[in-house]
């Protein structure tokens, strides 16, 4: 087995990753994009930023990593974040519209897409909503989960995003946000859970959530 | 409850050190920056911000090596400006460990390069640093924008940049009045409110700060999403938890 792995698919801050997984576990992970590598690995990690099309054509113009990486996140402990966790659902607005990996239903939407209904009712309140929701915000813990271990409900944890996850099935949903609306700020099934928030940027709270990552078997 | 509004200390860093100008003279040293870092992590601060005022290029290393020191023990998100002219730069700054970038003078002579790193590394990454400063009128209040750490004027208008850097992919703007910056007198609230007012992206607001009143004044004056200081914290004036305590007594939310 290949211990910790972090998925180098081309996006995102993937030495902020690593170097939280290294100050809570006392060693590094792997970070790669070696085929073998991933699906051999104990624990896998999905970070992405930025655009979803980047990460997403990043597997589609390599089956043979697209195949390892949905071979591993069928079964043993995952942890996507951000992107990571936008791509396990069916679809995004984003990049112009683009499939997601599909293991999770629901949707990626924008924020302002979704404001402009609102804005009718109330111009001041689409006025105040800045995109992207950038800081540290409150996540409800709507579902129990052995990731939430040592993290009190409605913790700040740090979130930097345009898009944000509507899930379509609410038992998937661990953990939700308000921004402007309800959001998927947590998803979980099985072995999967992953975050829209950044938990190697959350400071006590996000290396907590990361040492009960690597502390879990994954059921 | 809700967003936090957020206070970013900002650590300005010369050969290596962490140095604070009061109006550009008496550079005092205040300390190492990892140093700094760590005590800012500790004492709640949201974010770091890191500005390289190194003028000679053969110390733009030292920048990327205190980067990657500090996000080995660090983990809040960090923002480094200064010398940042391609896209290259922006890769080894993130690569060192840096969310964020804070672009001033390159968004200045090059627009479309606001558009190029936003496409490239997402516009979470891309701040914008504008400094302005006031232009005397009777007839209206405008500010001016100026580049090379508050030498260069540029004759573009504050707020029409603003906009524009929003429109090319600015993801945050940091606005820093060089009217204030260094005097302890405040925020230029005018400034701040007018661009919070005309903007769709987070505002950091910046320069003047010399009391705790000054950072509540920024978010419910002129309206920023995050507020900026480095004196009032490197010479141990205020905690950072200090600055959250007040802010939390004027009713804003902010992460204890």
């Amino acid at each position: 087995m290949s211990g910790i792995v972090i998925a180098n698919l081309g996006t995102g801050n993937l030495r902020s990753v690593s170097k939280a997984v290294e100050f809570v576990n006392g060693r590094a992970a792997t970070v790669t994009a070696d085929p073998n590598v991933i699906q051999n690995a104990d624990h896998l990690i999905l970070p992405g930023q930025g655009a979803i099309g980047t990460w997403i054509n990043q597997l589609n113009m390599d089956p043979v990593l697209k195949k390892a990486v949905e071979s591993r996140v069928a079964h043993g402990p995952v942890l996507g974040i951000c992107l990571g966790l936008q791509a396990l659902f069916d679809r995004s607005e984003e990049s112009g519209g683009i499939n997601g990996l599909g293991i999770l239903p629901g949707r990626v939407r924008h924020f302002a897409n979704e404001h402009r209904n609102v804005e009718k009712e109330s111009v001041e309140a689409e006025h105040k909503l800045k995109i992207p929701h950038m800081g540290w915000n409150q996540v409800y813990q709507v579902g129990e989960h052995p990731l939430w271990q040592d993290i009190p409900d409605g913790e700040r944890f740090y979130f930097v995003h345009s898009y944000f996850v509507e899930a379509a099935n609410n038992v998937d949903e661990v953990g939700q946000c308000i921004y402007g609306n309800v959001f998927t700020a947590a998803a979980a099934r099985k072995n999967i859970f992953a975050t829209q928030f950044h938990p190697e940027k959350s400071q006590r709270a996000g290396l907590q959530l990361i040492k009960n990552f690597i502390n879990w078997n994954g059921v | 409850m809700g967003l936090a509004k957020r206070i970013i200390p900002c650590l300005d860093v010369d050969a290596g050190r962490v140095v604070k100008g009061v109006q550009f003279v008496d550079i005092r040293d205040a300390g190492d920056p990892v140093a700094v870092a760590r005590r800012y992590d500790r004492q709640g601060a949201d974010e770091l911000t890191f500005l390289d005022i190194t003028a000679s290029s053969d110390q733009r290393d030292t920048i990327l090596h205190v980067v990657e020191k500090v996000a080995s023990e660090v983990f809040i998100p960090l923002t480094v400006g200064g010398g940042i002219r391609q896209l290259e730069d922006i890769h080894r700054l993130l690569h060192a460990g840096a969310d964020k970038v804070s672009i001033n003078t390159t968004a200045v002579k090059n627009p479309a390069f606001i558009k190029k790193a936003s496409d490239h590394f997402g516009n979470q990454c891309v701040v914008v640093a504008i400094d302005a400063k006031r232009v005397d009128s009777e007839a209206s209040l405008r500010w001016e924008v100026y580049t090379h750490g508050g030498r260069n004027a540029t004759g573009l208008d504050a707020v029409q940049w603003a906009n524009r850097m929003v429109d090319l992919g600015a993801g945050e703007l940091l606005v820093t009045s060089m009217d204030r910056d260094g005097t302890r007198d405040g925020f230029d609230l005018d400034l701040m409110k007018q661009i919070t007012d005309a903007v769709s992206v987070p505002v950091i607001a910046s320069g003047g700060v010399g009391t705790l009143e000054h950072l509540a004044d920024g978010v419910l004056l002129g309206g920023a999403d995050a507020v900026l200081a480095a004196s009032i914290f490197h010479f141990g004036e205020f905690t950072i938890e200090q600055a959250k305590q007040h802010m939390a007594t004027k009713g804003i939310e902010v992460r204890l």
